[in-house]
């Protein structure tokens, strides 16, 4: 099932993009408004057709502009969830989630309950969209979707209607539901943080172009690929286990490189999370440095330098089987020395972490959907 | 009381909402979605009705539909009868009259619909017809409704250009409007009297009751 995308355009924006998502892939198509993105993904669904554009789905073609073949959205097995979720406000979530299902489908009514249990919305399957929250929306949208059985899963902003505390939430539970989707998954966003929680591979678009694709951890340290969202977003995401919620509200983490305390983190102990860590925040040391008030240390070795035309360069420092990145003045670079292979210390402040910087860790994939 | 007269409106109003249903809906919901260079003189035309004269519009509908016109001399050839002086010459008067009436409701309800909900139907698998039948009628319904009520109100108070397409046979183009003016022109003011509060109650009725379902039905969606 993997999802192949070739788009050009001269208006009214200009496109010239191509990318692919694997089955049971999440690609994150990050960039600001007005970029192109958003095209893209009404180009796989059918909402919009480019001067040129090809999309294939397991080889199926869907769109080819050469050949003349342009299938409209209802004859595209493509599950979207739109940006204000475009429930259907004349029907339950029960109805809306039975409207996209087809209509051979077997006990419908059943079908839909147990979506609506994956996406966590059991019980309220007979309220209408004005009786439900924006979270709660949001969550009969992706059953709606899924109900299609959808070759491609498109999510456009989903998150961007919603509260932060919600959102939080969602994310976790979009990781957790994924662990039953064996179809490509496209999210579009304009944030950053939510792309490198989420995606599995990343492709920047800047005025209608993918100016760099790749996996998350790549894009995400490539100041190249983020000058366009901005070079602080630069981060690394360092994978652990909740150990402990201690009294103060702080809440221990251990790393593959070590202990770390933040600020109180929902879940459980024993829940894997991955922990998004801006490079800007991390201070790197020669020695273990003493009489710190920051609290997490962390021992590593200079894995490499990457020198840009700023004033600045990320320093890729490898702390037990992970890697995290500083992003350093090059002067304080020059002052230590550093080179790859020396001995460093990473200091992390625990209160630069903030809550939604931190998400559940995928769970491994098992047959469904 | 002119009973005939009574029930030749109800009957043209009728017929005029049951062609005007699928016109208003097609049309409208055309005229809503779609944009095109012609679109401001296509609303243009649709809405001319409302600002002409019934005598103007009642001139140039002789015109079209006269003996020696092209239509008229069609349908003389095609029924036996000429258009005008019948029924179904007021008919015809009476649907393009009421265009307006029509479509401008049933276009509003169908620009009410969000574009997004419009593509959630087609990404969920409906098909045009399906989505149009699943999604957007029960969403436009209200403009669609306000549009056959108005058509219907207002054929049944028509005047002016039932004059001018010889509505005064009985039971064939004799309206309960113009029954009611041949009356105070022979001086029955009694007659006339109790045929418009007649009118007035079925007009009335017609609205208020279309106006409280749709509170109701309003009230039990949101």
């Amino acid at each position: 099932m993997t999802l192949e995308v070739m788009a050009k355009a001269q208006a009214p924006i200009p496109l010239d993009a191509s990318f692919r998502a694997e089955p049971g892939e999440l690609l994150a198509l990050v960039g600001h408004s007005g970029s192109g993105k958003t095209t893209l993904l009404r180009t796989i669904a059918g909402l919009w057709r480019p001067e040129m554009a090809r999309v294939t789905v397991d080889g199926e073609v869907w769109l080819d502009t050469a050949a003349g073949v342009n299938l409209p959205p209802h004859r595209r097995h493509v599950g979207v969830v739109f940006q204000n979720y475009a429930l259907f406000p004349h029907m339950t979530a029960a109805q809306n989630v039975i409207a996209a299902m087809d209509r051979s489908a077997p006990d419908p009514r059943a079908e839909a309950e147990r979506l609506l249990a994956l996406v966590n919305l059991p019980g309220f399957a007979d309220r209408k969209p004005a009786q439900l929250s924006g979270g709660q929306q949001q969550r009969v949208a992706v059953a709606r979707a899924l109900a299609r059985r959808p070759q491609a899963l498109l999510l456009d902003e989903p998150f961007s209607a919603v509260d932060r505390a919600t959102r939080e939430r969602l994310y976790d539970e979009i990781v957790a539901l994924r662990a039953h989707l064996r179809m490509p998954v496209v999210l579009v966003t304009h944030d950053v943080n939510e792309a490198q929680l989420l995606a599995d591979r990343v492709a920047v678009i800047e005025k209608g172009r993918a100016v760099r694709e790749g996996t998350t951890a790549e894009v995400m340290a490539d100041p190249e690929a983020l000058r366009a969202m901005g070079i602080r977003e630069i981060a690394a995401m360092l994978p652990a286990i909740i150990v402990e919620h201690a009294d103060d509200g702080l809440t221990r983490l251990d790393a593959a490189a070590g202990p770390l305390f933040l600020p109180t983190i929902d879940g459980p102990v024993g829940t894997r999370v991955r922990v998004r860590i801006m490079a800007h925040d991390v201070i790197l040391a020669r020695k273990r440095p003493d009489g710190l008030s920051a609290q997490n240390i962390l021992a590593g070795k200079v894995a490499g330098i990457v020198t840009g035309t700023g004033p600045g360069v990320i320093v890729h420092v490898q702390v037990g089987e992970d890697e995290i990145l500083a992003r350093i003045t090059r002067r304080a670079a020059d002052q230590l020395r550093l080179q790859p292979g020396d001995a460093v210390h990473a200091i992390v402040k625990s209160m630069s972490v903030a809550r939604d910087h931190v998400a559940r860790a995928p769970m491994r994939s098992e047959p469904a959907q | 009381m002119d009973w005939t007269a009574l029930f030749l409106s109800l009957r043209l109003a009728g017929w005029t909402v049951a062609i005007l249903l699928p016109v208003s809906i097609v049309t409208g919901r055309w005229l809503a979605y779609r944009q095109f260079r012609a679109k401001g003189l296509v609303e243009a035309v649709v809405m001319l009705p409302l600002v002409l004269p019934p005598t103007v519009f009642g001139f140039y509908l002789l015109m079209a539909f006269g003996r020696n016109s092209p239509i008229g001399a069609f349908w003389q050839a095609s029924f036996g009868h000429q258009l005008v002086f019948t029924f179904e010459g007021l008919l015809v008067a009476s649907v393009i009259f009421n265009l307006s009436f029509a479509i401008q409701p049933a276009q509003r309800g169908f620009e009410a619909v969000p574009v997004d909900v419009r593509e959630a139907a087609a990404c969920c698998g409906m098909s045009p017809m399906r989505s149009l039948l699943r999604v957007e009628l029960p969403l436009a319904w209200p403009g669609v409704l306000t549009a056959m009520v108005l058509t219907f109100a207002h054929t049944l108070g028509e005047f002016g250009i039932i004059l001018m397409m010889g509505g005064s046979i009985p039971g064939e183009t004799k309206t309960i409007a113009i029954a009611i003016y041949d009356r105070v022109q022979g001086f029955d003011m009694a007659g006339a009297g109790i045929m418009s509060a007649t009118l007035v109650a079925i007009s009335l009725f017609t609205i208020a009751a279309t106006y409280m379902l749709s509170a109701r039905v309003g009230r039990r969606l949101s």
